[in-house]
């Protein structure tokens, strides 16, 4: 082994690639760094929806919303999964980064596409929102700064597929590849098919802006459009779901109940989460309802069942690694004595609570193809995905980010005492967004919307007044939520500039547990299931889903005949 | 451990755990439900989209919209004196957006089915009919033809809910539904 090239991890024993390992902190912290602009933006916006608030005038709300949705489910998330996938392959692997002068070729093509992009934004022309619909039309260097993001993305995601090749190449493995490696790769494939959904859509799209291009048909621009939008949700998923695996096993040194079980479901999400470009596309002109039902069910469910199948398989590895510890008392015990206090741990299962039953049930509903017609571009829309991709991604992101804080940069977290309880502040803010902006949307309140009072119109609506209520609790939740997000930034950041450098010595408490033994795993469980903790958990879940599924059945029964 | 390669190299063979067995099958037959509900629904129910849609320009439409104007409007709504259209039931009917308005205003008879035409003269809109909570995307380019039956008198807005620019949240419209 090279010293020059490598260092041995005192807490993991992995061999780390110190070019690679300079890769991941790069698009690490550029990633926080989306995360707070874009979490500022984000106040913005819940402030202006807070009626007696009603803080920012139309333009300025519009443009900020443009920019809230860019910075954090664009530029936050995918630096963090350039990181992710870089740490899962070189590190997890113990082999070295393929082509590191690539990768910052990739690192400064993003960061150049995210600065232009906040930059025209903010120019005040190219308030189009993330969708940038057609004929709507941006600026150019609006579509031309995604571009340059997403060649910045795809190169990354090559430098980890040559990364797998080499690990093979030079042995540095044995056997298949860990789990969470394999979940990583999941995403990777996911997003080589998204960004080049991206690529169909926004090139021709660019192209149509500086005048080359007569006319793009708007129709098919949402359905491309959301095969690279949607798609790159899937990204999100697969990503965050390898973080559940990860944290299971450094947490606790749980192994997955079955290999089979959890590989098979993600391979499930290369097979079927693409479709999912029609959940965006249920009440549209054009598209037929056979393609409606096939596509938006991911071909039977089988992507949400894999989700499902996540969903016990991650918390019934901790159950039977806890078990296996000596918590092996009733049902909860388990659960009850995991560490709560440790962010890492917790807002993992915070995340893992948060996606399944406010985002993966709420998902599921309303991409039920009729049920949509209740649903499409209310607020309810934004009240789902809130629960899906910062309850469930960005909350996973933010536990990741607590352990590879002193693993990577080697210093110990600042402000303990409020990294215990950040991951609650921003989950208990964030569920609050989700739930409110649902319950607005339930009473049919528009998104993307500057003043649901109609001022200005010459005429009147009245949205009922608990829909006025519901904006502004969504407010209250922002701002705590706010609050959470901001307490994050600043201890990472903090930690980075001021924490104690921890050298070659072996934290203590351990940062990695010890992996749990085949004898430790003997005798656990109740009647005979070694998990029963969690199938319980999995049935209070299912009965959640069915009886949601079948009020909003109900509810659609209740309106005017459509044919 | 997860984050380490399978300790077993042939995994494959492993056993799957029984709690797993158990929640794979319960989740298998949920999502084969799931997957029949929405064909049930267009046998049994009564809110389903059709697929009749045509392609249109915005001056085709617009001139279609207005001969449905012509023949049948009986009075005008509020300050901006947009015709209200009281077309016969069961009729072919064109509702209009553009930024940032809904032309005309439709009056429609309880109980009654009409064969409601959207499509949009400029920029993408979304019809969102309140209370009623029926929502559709209005695409220009293409005429969508969706048969609608009010089941309940009264004044119903129509709120944009696809962002369509600075005036986006300007753009309201109405739709009455009479007795007969």
């Amino acid at each position: 082994m090279n010293t020059n090239l490598f260092r041995v991890c005192p807490e993991t024993g992995f061999q780390v690639h110190k070019p690679g390992e300079r890769l991941m902190k790069a698009n690490a912290v550029a990633a926080v760094v989306f995360l707070l602009i874009g979490g500022i933006y984000g106040l913005g916006v819940g402030l202006t929806r807070w009626p007696a608030v009603h803080l920012l005038p139309a333009d300025q709300f519009y443009l900020v919303l443009t920019a809230h949705g860019l910075n954090v489910l664009i530029f936050w998330i995918i630096f963090f999964e350039i990181a992710l996938i870089y740490f899962c392959s070189a590190v997890l692997l113990n082999c070295r980064l393929a082509t590191p002068k690539l990768g910052w070729v990739a690192f400064g093509l993003m960061l150049v596409g995210a600065l232009l992009n906040n930059y025209i934004v903010l120019q005040g022309n190219s308030s189009v929102m993330m969708t940038s619909y057609t004929p709507m039309g941006a600026d150019p260097l609006f579509y031309l700064s995604l571009i340059l993001f997403a060649v910045g993305a795809l190169i990354g995601c090559f430098i980890f597929f040559g990364t797998l090749v080499i690990a093979k190449a030079e042995k540095t493995y044995e056997g298949s590849i860990p789990l969470v490696t394999f979940g990583a790769m999941v995403a990777a494939i996911i997003a080589v098919f998204t960004i080049v959904s991206g690529a169909i859509i926004l090139i021709p799209t660019f192209l149509w802006s500086v005048g080359l291009v007569a006319h793009i048909d708007p129709l098919m621009y949402r359905m491309i459009w959301w095969a690279f939008g949607h798609s790159s949700q899937q990204i999100n998923v697969s990503a965050h779901i390898a973080i559940w695996y990860a944290v299971a096993a450094l947490v606790f040194g749980a192994k997955p109940l079955s290999e089979k079980v959890s590989r098979t479901a993600f391979l499930m999400y290369i097979l079927f989460l693409q479709l999912a470009s029609v959940h965006h596309l249920l009440v549209d002109p054009g598209v037929s309802s056979e393609f409606k039902m096939f596509n938006t069910s991911y071909a039977m469910y089988l992507a949400v069942m894999a989700s499902m199948v996540h969903g016990l398989t991650v918390p019934g590895a901790i159950e039977a690694a806890q078990r296996a510890r000596g918590f092996n008392k009733g049902l909860f015990e388990w659960l009850t004595k995991a560490p709560w206090g440790n962010p890492v741990f917790s807002g993992m299962f915070i995340s893992l609570v948060g996606f399944g039953f406010l985002g993966g049930i709420t998902g599921v509903v309303m991409g039920a193809e009729q049920i949509n017609i209740l649903i499409h571009n209310t607020l309810y829309v934004p009240g789902h995905f809130h629960a899906t991709v910062v309850l469930g991604t960005t909350m996973a992101f933010m536990a990741m980010t607590y352990w590879l804080v002193p693993v990577l940069f080697r210093r110990e977290l600042v402000m303990k005492g409020l990294a215990k309880f950040q991951p609650y502040i921003f989950g208990l803010g964030m569920t609050g967004v989700s739930l409110f902006l649902m319950g607005a949307g339930t009473l049919g309140v528009p998104r993307r919307h500057w003043d649901i009072g109609f001022a200005g119109t010459g005429m009147t609506h009245d949205f009922p007044a608990a829909a006025y209520t519901m904006l502004a609790l969504n407010g209250m939740s922002v701002v705590l939520a706010v609050i959470g997000g901001a307490s994050f930034c600043i201890i990472i950041v903090a930690s980075l500039l001021f924490g104690r450098k921890l050298g070659e010595e072996k934290s203590s408490p351990a940062l990695a547990a010890n992996m749990v033994t085949d004898k430790e795993y003997k005798g656990i469980g109740l009647g005979g299931l070694t998990v029963p903790g969690t199938l319980c958990l999995t049935l209070i879940f299912f009965a959640a889903f069915a009886a949601y599924y079948f009020i909003n059945w109900k509810y659609l029964s209740q309106t005017w005949g459509i044919s | 451990m997860s984050i380490l390669s399978p300790s077993d190299k042939v995994w494959w063979h492993e056993p799957i755990e029984k709690t797993e067995l158990i929640w794979i099958s319960i989740v298998f037959v949920w999502g084969v439900f799931m997957t029949f509900m929405m064909p049930y629904w267009h046998v049994v129910g009564d809110q389903n989209l059709p697929n009749e849609t045509y392609r249109v320009t915005p001056e085709q439409y617009m001139a279609k919209a207005q001969s449905v104007v012509d023949q049948f409007t009986v009075g005008e709504f509020g300050p901006q004196k947009i015709p209200v259209v009281h077309p016969p039931a069961g009729s072919d009917v064109y509702l209009v957006a553009r930024l940032w308005s809904w032309w005309p205003v439709l009056e429609l008879e309880k109980g009654q089915s009409y064969r409601v035409h959207l499509s949009s003269l400029d920029w993408q809109h979304g019809f969102s009919l309140q209370p009623a909570n029926i929502n559709i995307q209005v695409v220009p380019d293409y005429e969508y033809v969706v048969t609608l039956t009010p089941d309940e008198a009264g004044e119903y807005s129509i709120v944009c809910n696809e962002y369509c620019g600075i005036g986006h949240h300007l753009m309201l419209g109405k739709l009455l539904v009479v007795d007969k």
